[in-house]
């Protein structure tokens, strides 16, 4: 079944921000949120990395745990939503989230003035009617239900940003590193990417690197 | 007498205490492929699919292909 992940290729990002403003036209979200945005290490730097951040749709995920309201759930094909109904805006999803994903539009809610959590659906609304005007008004575009993937990866002019379902992306993911010889030398590649029929090119791979 | 009163005391607040101790899951148990959560319509439940999660599942990983150029351009 479906295992619906985001993922980010560094090699590629080119910190145009396109995924950004994707996301931001196609939700309509408020000022001030930002479902994603890119992160940029060494910024200037020779050798600098950019990275799109938004939910991770963790397997696990910590928001769901310290949640006091229970608001959020998790749909058969891996997609963390919440119910904005329930949220009362406590924050707490916010210091819990490791992405710093869940957004605050400054509005009314039980505490304080931050207002209801918003937070990427992957495209995928929220529970609402499938494509009606409440759950756009709430959640966004529900994509999914549409048989597409979330905007920001499909507009993603360098492909750098992957969206679907995990197999799928992993696989083209390493194809990619395969073509390109390179990437599949960070530390954890053969275990989160390699497989038995691709041992022998990554043990090329690796022995090319070793011999630059 | 005395003691077994300060006895039996000491061993409730102890029992009342300890039980806080208990080690109990913090996360969500989330069971893969499982739903878990508020009423929701599932994607593929809709007229482009009608219900049919298979159909749905192979459009998205079809979509997903045009991610990779690699096939596009061999």
């Amino acid at each position: 079944m479906a295992r619906m992940k985001f993922l980010c290729d560094a090699e590629r990002c080119i910190e145009c921000n396109g995924c950004v403003t994707a996301c931001k036209n196609e939700n309509e979200t408020p000022w001030g949120v930002n479902r994603r945005r890119v992160v940029t290490i060494n910024d200037g730097v020779p050798g600098e990395r950019s990275v799109s951040v938004a939910c991770m749709h963790c397997s696990d995920a910590p928001c769901m745990a310290v949640c006091p309201t229970d608001c959020f759930y998790k749909t058969e094909e891996g997609v963390v939503l919440h119910d904005k109904d329930m949220c009362i805006g406590c924050g707490y999803c916010f210091f819990a989230c490791p992405f710093g994903a869940p957004q605050f539009p400054n509005g009314p809610s039980a505490f304080a003035a931050r207002g209801k959590m918003d937070k990427c659906t992957f495209c995928a609304g929220g529970p609402e009617e499938n494509g009606s005007k409440a759950e756009f008004e709430k959640y966004g575009r529900n994509r999914l239900a549409e048989g597409k993937l979330p905007l920001c990866a499909e507009m993603c002019s360098t492909k750098a940003l992957l969206a679907g379902d995990a197999p799928v992306i992993s696989d083209i993911y390493r194809d990619r590193v395969m073509h390109r010889g390179k990437g599949g030398e960070a530390w954890g590649w053969a275990t989160a990417y390699g497989r038995p029929e691709n041992a022998n090119e990554g043990a090329k791979e690796q022995k090319r690197e070793g011999a630059k | 007498m005395n003691a077994r009163i300060k006895f039996a005391v000491v061993a409730a607040l102890l029992a009342i205490g300890l039980s806080a101790c208990g080690e109990r899951p913090q996360v969500v148990q989330y069971k893969q492929g499982t739903y878990s959560g508020k009423p929701d319509t599932p994607p593929w439940d809709n007229a482009r699919f009608g219900g049919n999660k298979q159909a749905w599942v192979d459009a998205v990983n079809n979509r997903a292909q045009s991610q990779n150029e690699y096939k596009s351009v061999n």
